[in-house]
């Protein structure tokens, strides 16, 4: 299955990077929900996946019977998960404010920290 | 006057007294290792500082250092005590005595260093302390600008100064100077043009040689107690200091002899003359202190014993008379209010005091016996003469001695005798803090030449054997060494001196004419900078487009360039495309993301976009829950369900995914997409085939109960083994929401405030 | 979203979701759950109750604003990871203090600071997603 990950992990780098170069902003920020999910899925193939074997200790056990899905990059993405959130959210809200601002989405009419040069001089 | 001060205020105990009675304190410090250093024992102290790069703080103190340590802080002393009365009353003085004082230690730690990577931090805080000195008065533009280009040339040669020492510390395999003069010159090994090349140019800016001199006489700008201080007396003799104390490991080439010879004796002759030119009596001491220093160059140029011991007797007595000189200078400026030789004249009746310390630090800059200065210049003379490039640096450094002859005389004698000129105020002598480092300064330099022993045993002879590399055998300094032909240079340049002197004001008419026609560095310099600041807008404009799509291309243009290299360079082989075995579910939740993404991509809608990221997330989610992960997947549905809210509630009041003209789909961006795509896919499967360690997660599953009880391994990690990373990310969650919260709510109440709200 | 059944609903559904959001946070440490999933279902709950009724009146249901929430959170965090600090352990060591014996076995209940600490991750995640959430209701 990991050959199988890395084909969607490649498809969803490819349309997040083709949705970020849009001048579109929310197109952007549909790349931006695109490559945490490829981002997440990496470090979870990297990890190696294991099928139907969730990484708990039995009850009356010490430890794990048998192989089990590796729990240390599932607790990686968890918090990676939520933190994806975070920065998307946080994304949202600054497109949100610039669009109230600038009454644009156009990424290439936002020019308020980087003004178009006067070339005439 | 341009320095705003009270000589009626009262003192600063504190930031004036103070800072001076640390110094003086150092200075006695200092003295206590004359004996030890004067036997031949170097003294060293190691702190360890960035040991796994071989980067220590560790001090030396030998005989050159020594002699440094004991100039910076005992001048260092005088000068902090005369600036409490020069510039008392000032409203800034408190900033000026921190500066000062902060220069001090720089300039400690520069000359005691032995760490070269110490130095080089040493070096470059002298440079800051004197760039904020020369700007002191930083309401004067002018200021401002000679600060300025002190700072620039002296750091751009600083940093040539630490590549140079990076290539040291990486041939050499080490940056402790003591053991790289211990091994001998490196003359000859890999590298050593380059070496040699960076570490002249970081010499040659601190301490203003040809062509990089202009920015000493600017830095006059500074207050007078700066100028003897910072720009005579110690800091500019930074790069000399460094010449001296490298000459061990990179003197012994031609190289080395002719470029020292050749810049020194350039800048020592062209100095003086312009020392002549000049009527603000500072500028003249600005350009004999230029003079100095290309004269201790062309010494340091040869490694013959009377080369040596004349490059470090002239650097002790240059530093007596020429702090004393600039500090005289100060005193006359502050009774008469002018610096003008064309004005100054007859202040002996007025100014007694003053005019003698003047007379001992003249004499000794003009060189008359029994001043130190006299066997400086027959040392000078007997060097010169035993040097390789003797044809040229003999008539250049008599040269310069005589044309030193004729300023002492402009600056020392004629404000004292003759006629007194018209004077802003009438003269009066100075507070005694002020006289006292002229008249202690003067004093050394006839007492150091009366008994020329002293000096020789405990200051000059070790400071030689230093940089000799080898115990010096001594008895070249003395008052009377014989009729021989040094003495006789000595002659001719008193009889040169005088006549140039007779004729100084003539000439210095001639020198205005030839320069009016010269090359302008100084200007140029500022040419320089316009086309430079041009330039970088002109770059700026080009790499900073202020498009964001631009960016994100370059940025991930370069991703895709640099794994690609990676891959290729790397030579990885082929990769495997494991794709059997897989079962129907397998296939249709890859199908369904993948459908998820074209509909993401394609559309127009927000509608058919949100349900496509969708998509998208639940089929993740499913990956997870197959793949034993049931805490990521159900996270996974949480979060995808939140975001569809979130830009579903955005979406509420913003326009269609593409109002006419924002379609951007381009060929270029696409054939990008897919390479960044693929590029990840053959990373992602050649690190799967990697073999796998599972040493961590076999510690966490053997750990997860029995130490830390709990079955749940994947929280169990992120509430007890790797807490603190949890908390690290719990508190960035914090902060994007108080983040996004601001940016919604601040602004609209901010809106709401100003009543600009539809 | 003016429906009534979905309004009814909703106060049935937001007091279920609780409720699992606080099962899940307690069950996290042996089975599938923790803080930052019983945050989100928590955070859930209390969205679908603003849809229904509106960000004012979840506000009021909430009492505390969520802002609040989430710092307390990360300040129960922080106490539960210096709490080991004051202890003589390294930083955000876990503690455990076992009620009624002295060890898991034989311990009636046991007292322990990973469970403050993820009682914290629980209350940022909530707090925190609230926060933004209600913030995008009401500017939008």
């Amino acid at each position: 299955m990991e050959a199988l990950t890395a084909i969607v992990i490649g498809v969803l780098t490819a349309a997040s990077v083709y949705l970020m170069l849009a001048r579109n902003f929310m197109r952007f920020l549909f790349g931006l929900v695109l490559l945490s999910n490829a981002a997440n899925l990496t470090i979870f193939a990297s990890g190696r996946m294991t099928k139907g074997a969730p990484a708990l200790v039995p009850y009356g056990e010490d430890a794990p019977i048998g192989v089990v899905g590796n729990a240390l990059p599932q607790a990686l993405v968890l918090t990676a998960i939520v933190i994806g959130f975070g920065l998307l959210a946080f994304t949202l809200a600054l497109a949100f404010e610039a669009y109230r601002r600038m009454n644009s989405v156009d990424t290439d009419e936002m020019r308020f920290a980087e003004p178009k040069e006067d070339t005439s001089k | 006057m341009a320095d705003h001060s009270d000589p009626n205020a009262p003192w600063k105990t504190l930031s004036g007294i103070g800072t001076s009675a640390i110094t003086a304190a150092l200075f006695l410090f200092f003295v206590q290792y004359l004996p030890t250093v004067a036997s031949g024992e170097p003294v060293r102290w190691v702190i360890p500082w960035i040991p796994s790069l071989d980067i220590n703080l560790s001090f030396w103190i030998d005989g050159l250092s020594l002699m440094f340590a004991l100039l910076i802080t005992g001048i260092g002393a005088m000068v902090m005590l005369y600036a409490a009365k020069y510039l008392a009353g000032h409203k800034q003085y408190d900033r000026f005595a921190l500066y000062l004082f902060s220069f001090m230690l720089s300039m400690l730690g520069l000359v005691l260093a032995d760490n070269l990577i110490a130095l080089f931090v040493f070096w470059e805080l002298t440079t800051f302390t004197s760039y904020l000195l020369i700007g002191f008065s930083h309401t004067d533009p002018k200021s401002r600008r000679n600060a300025l280009q002190a700072l620039l040339l002296t750091a751009a040669g600083g940093l040539a100064l630490l590549a140079g020492f990076i290539l040291i510390g990486v041939t050499q395999g080490t940056f402790e100077l003591s053991e790289l003069n211990a091994a001998g010159s490196i003359a000859g090994q890999p590298f050593y043009m380059g070496i040699l090349i960076l570490v002249l140019l970081g010499a040659f800016t601190k301490s203003a040689q040809v062509p990089f001199h202009f920015w000493l006489p600017n830095a006059m700008a500074a207050p007078t107690p700066v100028s003897a201080y910072l720009h005579s007396a110690t800091m500019v003799k930074g790069g000399v200091y460094l010449l001296a104390r490298m000459h061990p490991s990179l003197s012994g080439s031609d190289a080395w002899v002719w470029a020292l010879s050749v810049f020194g004796a350039v800048t020592a002759v062209f100095a003086s003359f312009m020392a002549l030119r000049q009527t603000d009596l500072k500028q003249t001491l600005a350009y004999t202190t230029l003079m100095a220093l290309g004269t201790l160059t062309m010494f340091l140029a040869g490694s013959t014993g009377y080369a040596i011991t004349a490059a470090m007797t002239f650097l002790l007595v240059h530093s007596l008379y020429k702090a004393g000189l600039f500090l005289m200078i100060g005193v006359v400026d502050h009774a008469t209010g002018t610096r003008d030789a064309n004005l100054l004249g007859g202040l002996r009746a007025s100014m007694p005091v003053t005019a003698a310390a003047a007379a001992a630090a003249g004499l000794a800059m003009a060189g008359i016996p029994p001043f130190l200065g006299f066997i400086a210049k027959e040392v000078a003379y007997a060097g010169a003469l035993e040097m390789r490039l003797m044809l040229f640096v003999v008539p250049m450094a008599l040269i310069a001695f005589a044309l030193m002859f004729a300023v002492a005389g402009i600056v020392a004698y004629k404000p004292f005798y003759g006629p007194q000129g018209e004077l802003p105020h009438e003269p009066h002598e100075g507070p005694w803090p002020m006289l006292l480092g002229p008249v202690v300064l003067g004093v050394l330099g006839l007492l150091f030449g009366l008994l020329p022993g002293v000096a020789a045993y405990w200051l000059i002879e070790p400071a030689v054997a230093a940089v000799m590399g080898a115990p010096d055998v001594g008895g070249r300094v003395k008052l009377w060494a014989g009729f021989n032909l040094p003495l006789l240079l000595s002659l001719i340049t008193f009889a040169l001196g005088f006549i140039l002197y007779r004729v100084h004001l003539d000439l210095r008419e001639r020198l205005a004419r030839i320069e009016a026609r010269a090359p302008d560095l100084d200007a140029g310099w500022d040419v320089f900078l316009d086309r430079f600041m041009a330039f970088t807008k002109l770059q700026t404009g080009l790499i900073q487009t202020g498009v964001l799509r631009q960016y994100m291309f370059a940025t991930f243009g370069v991703f895709a360039v640099t794994v690609l290299v990676t891959l290729l360079a790397r030579d990885v082989g082929g990769i495997s495309l494991a794709l059997g075995g897989l079962s129907f579910m397998e296939w249709g939740v890859a199908l369904l993301i993948v459908a998820g993404i074209v509909l993401v991509v394609l559309t127009s809608s927000r509608i058919v976009a949100l349900v496509g990221l969708g998509v998208v997330g639940i089929g993740v989610a499913l990956i997870f829950i197959m793949y034993s992960a049931p805490d990521v997947a159900i996270t996974q549905l949480l979060v995808e369900l939140l975001v569809v809210v979130l830009l579903a509630l955005a979406f509420l009041k913003m326009p269609q995914l593409d109002p006419s003209g924002t379609q951007s789909h381009s060929f270029a961006n696409a054939v990008l997409a897919g390479a960044v795509g693929v590029l990840t896919t053959v990373v992602v499967l050649l690190v799967v085939d990697q073999p796998f360690d599972r040493r961590l997660s076999d510690f966490f599953e053997a750990a997860s109960w029995t130490e830390a009880f709990g079955r749940n391994i994947v929280n169990v990690i992120l509430v007890d083994f790797r807490t603190l990373d949890t908390f690290g990310e719990i508190a960035v969650v914090g902060v994007a929401a108080l983040g996004a919260f601001a940016l919604l709510k601040g602004f609209a109440r901010a809106r709401n405030a100003k009543g600009e709200d539809k | 979203m003016n429906s009534v059944i979905f309004t009814a609903a909703a106060r049935l559904l937001v007091a279920l979701l609780f409720v699992f959001s606080l099962f899940m946070l307690l069950r996290g440490h042996h089975l599938p759950g923790g803080g930052f999933i019983g945050g989100l279902i928590g955070a859930v709950a209390f969205i679908v109750y603003s849809l229904a009724c509106g960000p004012a009146e979840a506000r009021k249901a909430l009492r505390i604003t969520p802002e609040v929430i989430a710092m307390l959170g990360l300040g129960i965090a922080l106490l539960a990871g210096l709490f080991a600090f004051f202890m003589g352990d390294p930083l955000f060591t876990g503690q455990w203090y076992w009620v009624g014996g002295d060890s898991y076995e034989t311990a009636a209940f046991s007292l322990n600071s990973v469970l403050v600490f993820d009682i914290g991750v629980y209350l940022v995640v909530l707090g925190g997603i609230l926060s933004l959430t209600y913030a995008f209701e009401e500017e939008t």
